[in-house]
Order: structure tokens, then sequence, then C-alpha cells
């Protein structure tokens, strides 16, 4: 289990992290979720002692990682794929990491051979390509067979196949029961691997929920109406207070929206009792990144991809996460 | 020991340390080898005179040493280091080890194929190792070949960067102690208290001068003492780096 209470990590005037207090549950995959510069990196160095918290703790099974005697064979992580010597071949790179905590030289090859690098072992890893390294990362973090893996961003920039391959091989890590924390910007990926969630905003907690629960209350569902007397129905719905948008939609000409806390009975009944004709009633799920959207009201930053700094959390979300925790 | 095996099998699984060894080996003995085939004739040869271009190979000894902890950051692979070792000093004192090891071995076999090619070289030359003055000028180029790889590790672990970090071991030793020994007074200082220059005084000093001037360096520390003295140097370098590297975000 990893226990983060309070980590704050300032650099000079920009606080990369604020009072952030989560947990990873043992033998689940966690995803870490937040838009670039959300702190999900620098959280990460700080749970590897890589990073010095300014204030607040992270521990790891009640310990801090650096006071874990062979780390490698507690935790394994992959922060950066790009964190290897390029004129070295990949067994000499898991060569020395596997002699620094006194593993079986055996241990090399079965990682290489468990991320399909055996062919290419002993060419020089700046040959590699990114769905490579990547690879290599990961037998670097397999290397000591720990039951905690660490990972950041590990399909960022993949290829298609190697985001499936990632996919596949964090499933597996969580079917032999390992406790798994990957990280990602895309709460897309993390609906398909992870089953718990962190989320966070501009070094904040915004939300720790099982993917499931996230997804559910943070979907703002809408209401979709096709009608022939849309003004109409629009004003009765206003009349009682709620949401609604008419926007044009491609092919289907005006339709109505109603958001917010509505069922589609009630809509229904009330267009049946000002007898409007109804052509289309139906309940809309956001998409998960309208979700993530809601949640962190990032949308710009977030649809941008940028590395821009977040805007600050408004106080909305605080109270989501608030509830979120109860 | 193991942590020494993790140094060793960084630094021999690339090829820079291969090639800094040979040019380091090259350009110690090239030089004096010009010497024993274009000096004069009546030219005295004595050990010290023969190890006394070990500071060309010194110069590329400290690079290597420095490139061996800036390539690491400049890579990220220090954080790989630091994960794996998460107390960080002992894996720094061990590259620091593994580091100056290979460094007085490229010091003492730069010594003593000086010696060798003299004797091939220059018929009547007296390089015979007789005195303990003639064994300490040849055994120290290794002592400081060691010593002077420890300071690259540390100024390598403290500036982190390779430009920068090389910079500063090129320039101390050839540009401030060398060069800067022609300023006035301040040129004084530097080749009394210069480290490099008592590192220079260890090796070279006090060999019974055929010209029978007395060196004004031995008033200052007396061979044996200039060693401790860069030794002092080294240590105090290499253990502010390492407290610093342990502290510091990596
Ligand atoms: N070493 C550092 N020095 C200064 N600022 C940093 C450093 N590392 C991260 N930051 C800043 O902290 C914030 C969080 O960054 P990071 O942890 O990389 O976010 P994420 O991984 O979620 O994209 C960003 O504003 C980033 O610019
Ligand atoms: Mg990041």
């Amino acid at each position: 289990m990893i226990e983060a209470t309070g980590l704050t990590k300032r650099y000079g005037s920009t606080v990369a992290v604020d009072n952030l207090s989560f947990e990873v549950k043992p033998g689940k995959v966690t995803g870490f979720l937040g838009p670039n510069g959300a702190g999900k990196s620098t959280t990460m160095r700080m749970i590897l002692g890589l990073d010095t918290p300014t204030s607040g703790d992270v521990r790891i099974d009640g310990q801090h990682y650096r006071d874990l005697k062979q780390p490698l064979s507690k935790v394994g992580a992959l922060l950066d794929a790009k964190w290897v010597h390029p004129n070295r071949s990949a067994r000499a790179h898991l060569a020395w990491m596997a002699a620094s905590n006194k593993l079986p030289k055996g241990r090399v090859d079965e990682v290489l051979d468990a991320v399909g690098l055996t062919a290419v072992a002993g060419k020089r890893a700046g040959a590699y390509s990114l769905g490579m390294s990547q690879r290599l990362g990961i037998a670097g973090a397999l290397l000591g067979d720990p039951e905690i893996l660490l990972f950041d961003e590990p399909v960022n920039g993949l290829d298609p196949e190697g985001i499936v391959w990632i996919r596949k091989f964090m499933h597996r890590l969580a079917d032999e029961g390992r406790t798994v924390f990957v990280s990602s910007h895309l709460l897309s990926e993390m609906a398909l691997t992870a089953e718990e969630l962190v989320v966070i905003g501009r070094g904040r907690l915004i939300s720790q929920t099982s993917t499931k629960n996230f997804v559910n209350n943070a979907s703002g569902s809408s209401i979709k109406v096709r009608s022939p007397q849309l003004d109409q129905l629009q004003s009765v719905l206003q009349q009682g207070n709620l949401m609604t948008r008419i926007e044009d939609v491609e092919d289907e000409g005006k339709v109505l929206f109603v958001d917010g806390e509505v069922t589609t009975d009630a809509i229904g009944e009330t267009a049946a009792a000002q007898g409007i004709v109804l052509h289309e009633l139906t309940l809309q799920r956001g998409s998960l990144e309208a979700a993530f959207m809601q949640m962190t009201g990032d949308s710009v930053q977030y649809h941008a991809h940028d590395t821009q700094q977040a805007p600050p959390v408004p106080a909305v979300e605080l109270v989501v996460a608030a509830e979120e925790k109860n | 020991m193991s942590l020494v095996t993790v140094e060793r099998i960084k630094l021999f699984s690339t090829r820079s340390p291969w090639w800094c060894m040979v040019l380091a080996l090259v350009l110690a003995d090239g030089f004096v080898t010009l010497g024993f085939i274009f000096a004069p004739d009546d030219t005295v040869w004595r050990p010290a005179d023969a190890v006394s271009t070990y500071q060309f190979g010194l110069m590329v000894m400290m690079v290597m040493a420095t490139l061996a902890v800036t390539t690491e950051y400049r890579f990220g692979t220090i954080r790989t280091s630091f994960l794996s070792v998460p107390k960080r000093i002992p894996i720094l004192l061990s590259k620091a080890l593994v580091a100056a090891t290979l460094s007085a071995v490229v010091g003492l076999v730069a010594a003593f194929g000086a010696l060798g090619l003299g004797t091939v070289l220059v018929s009547d030359a007296d390089l015979a190792l007789t005195t303990g003055a003639e064994w300490r000028a040849v055994l120290g180029v290794a002592l400081v070949y060691f010593l002077a790889a420890l300071i690259a590790i540390a100024i390598g672990t403290l500036i982190r960067q390779s430009a920068g970090a090389i910079a500063v071991v090129i320039c101390w030793p050839l540009l401030i102690e060398g060069i800067g020994q022609t300023i006035p007074k301040v040129g004084d200082f530097l080749a009394d208290w210069g480290p490099f220059n008592r590192a220079s005084w260890f090796i070279l000093g006090n060999q019974g001068t055929t010209d029978g001037t007395a060196d004004a360096s031995d008033a200052v520390m007396s061979p044996t003492w200039s060693l401790i003295y860069f030794a002092a140097w080294a240590i105090g370098l290499l253990v502010i780096s390492l407290v610093v590297a342990k502290k510091r975000d990596a």
C-alpha cells in the first residue's frame, strides 16, 4: 500500500503538489489521473524518494522508499523510458540494475523475454524506438519481481500497437495480484486499465474513488429531445427551472438538450400534459472526457494537451472532492 | 562489493572510457617520448623527468571521471541509480572508487611506460629506481591520478552538467594553477597552495636536483605533506558533493 498524507512540493513559487493525501490499495490497478502539469510526475518522484517533499509524507507499506533495503524487489518503477544511456545495451542496463540489488543474473534474461526484447538485447538502447524503450523500462521495473509497480504515463507517445501492448501488460500485472499505480492525463485510458482512481488537478486531490463511481457521478448526463415544437417545450421546461439549450446537430436539425438532475420520464410527462409531440427522447451519458472536464474545470487545458499551468481549481470541485470522500 | 560491480558494468558497457584510457596513455607517454627523441644528447633523464608529462594524461582521466557522473545526469540514469540504491551515497562512492582505481591504473601504466620508453630510446638514461624519491615519482603518479579522479567525480556530482563540469576540471589545474602562476602575488600563492601544484611537488619534488638549487616549494610543504594536502582537497570535495547529492532532488 502507498499512503500519502498532506504531500506538498514547491519549486520556487510553483506549487506542484498541494497538500495531497491518498492511498493506493494493494492488489489493484489504481489510476493517477490529472491534466498535464497537475503534479503526477512530481508525486511519483516523491513516492520514490527522488524528490524530497516540502512538507507531508509518503510511505510504502509504512516505510519511506529511501529506507527500503532492496527497493527493486519491493517497488518497480518506470517514470521515463528515455532514462537509459544511449550507448549501453539493454542487457548491460538491466545487468547493472540487477547487480545493484543482488538479483540473480538470470532475471535479466527473464524480464527481457517477458517484454519481448531478447532479440535486440545486445543493441545499443539509443537505437530503440519509443515503444522498445518503454518495454525496456518495464523490464527494469519488473527486474526485482516487485509487488508494487509505478508507471508514469506509460502510453504517452506510443503507437496504437504499443498502447494495446501496455494495456494488456497492466492487466496481466493486476491479474498476478500486484499493486499498480499508473498515471495518465487520459481518462479514457484509465477507464480501460484502472479499477480505482486518484484524480488530481493543479496539485490538489479532486477525487479518490472507484473508476466506475467516478464516471457515473461525474458524467453530466443530459437528455436529448427532438420535437417539432421545440420552442414551446423549452419555455415549459424553463418555467420548471430546468437547464435547457437548443443546438444545431448535424443531420438532425435543432435538438433540445436538458442538463442536470432530470429524468426522461419527467420530460415525457410534461410534454404529454402540454400536448407537445416528441420525436425523440433519450438519456445521454456524458463522455468520459466530458466527465473529467466537469470534475476538474480544466477543459481548455485538457483538450489542448499542452503543458501550460492549469487554472486554479474552482471551489466547486473541492466540494465535489469532499462529497466523493464521504 | 556488489555496488562496485554495478559501477564497473556501467563504465565498461560504453566505449568512451576505453578511448579516454588510450588517449591518456598516448598523451602522457607521447609527449615525453618526443623529449626522449628530440632533446639534446646531454639531457639528463631521471625517473621524475620521465614521468613529468603525467598531467596530460591526468586531464583526460579527470574528464573521464567527470563524464562518468554527468552523463548519468544527462541521460537520467542517475535516477535509476538512486531508485536502485536510494541512500545514494554508497552508489556514488562506488562510482568514485571505480573511476579513481581505473585512473590510478592508467597512471601507473603511464609512469612505467614512460620509464620503459626512456630506457629503450635513450641509451644512457639513468632510469633505474633506486632511491625512495625515485619510487615516489613513479608510484606517486598513480596516487595523484587516483585522487584527481575523486576531485573530478566530486565536481561532476556538484555541477551535474558535462560542459560546465569539464570546464572546471580542465581550467582549475591548467589555467588557474598553471597559467595563474604568472600573475604577480596571486601566482606565488597558487604555486604554494594550489592543490594540483602540491600534487606535482609530491611527484616531482626533492629529487636531489641536479642543478643544486633549493626549490622554494619545499619551504611550504614536503612532498609527503603535499600528498596529504592534495588528498584532503579530494576527500573534502568528495564528501561535500556526496552530502549535496543526497539532499538534492535528483
Ligand atoms: N524540477 C522542477 N522544477 C520546477 N518546476 C517543476 C519541476 N518539476 C515539475 N515542476 C512544475 O510542477 C508542476 C507539476 O509538474 P508535473 O509533476 O510534471 O505534472 P504532470 O506530471 O502531472 O504533468 C508543473 O507546473 C511543472 O512545471
Ligand atoms: Mg508528468
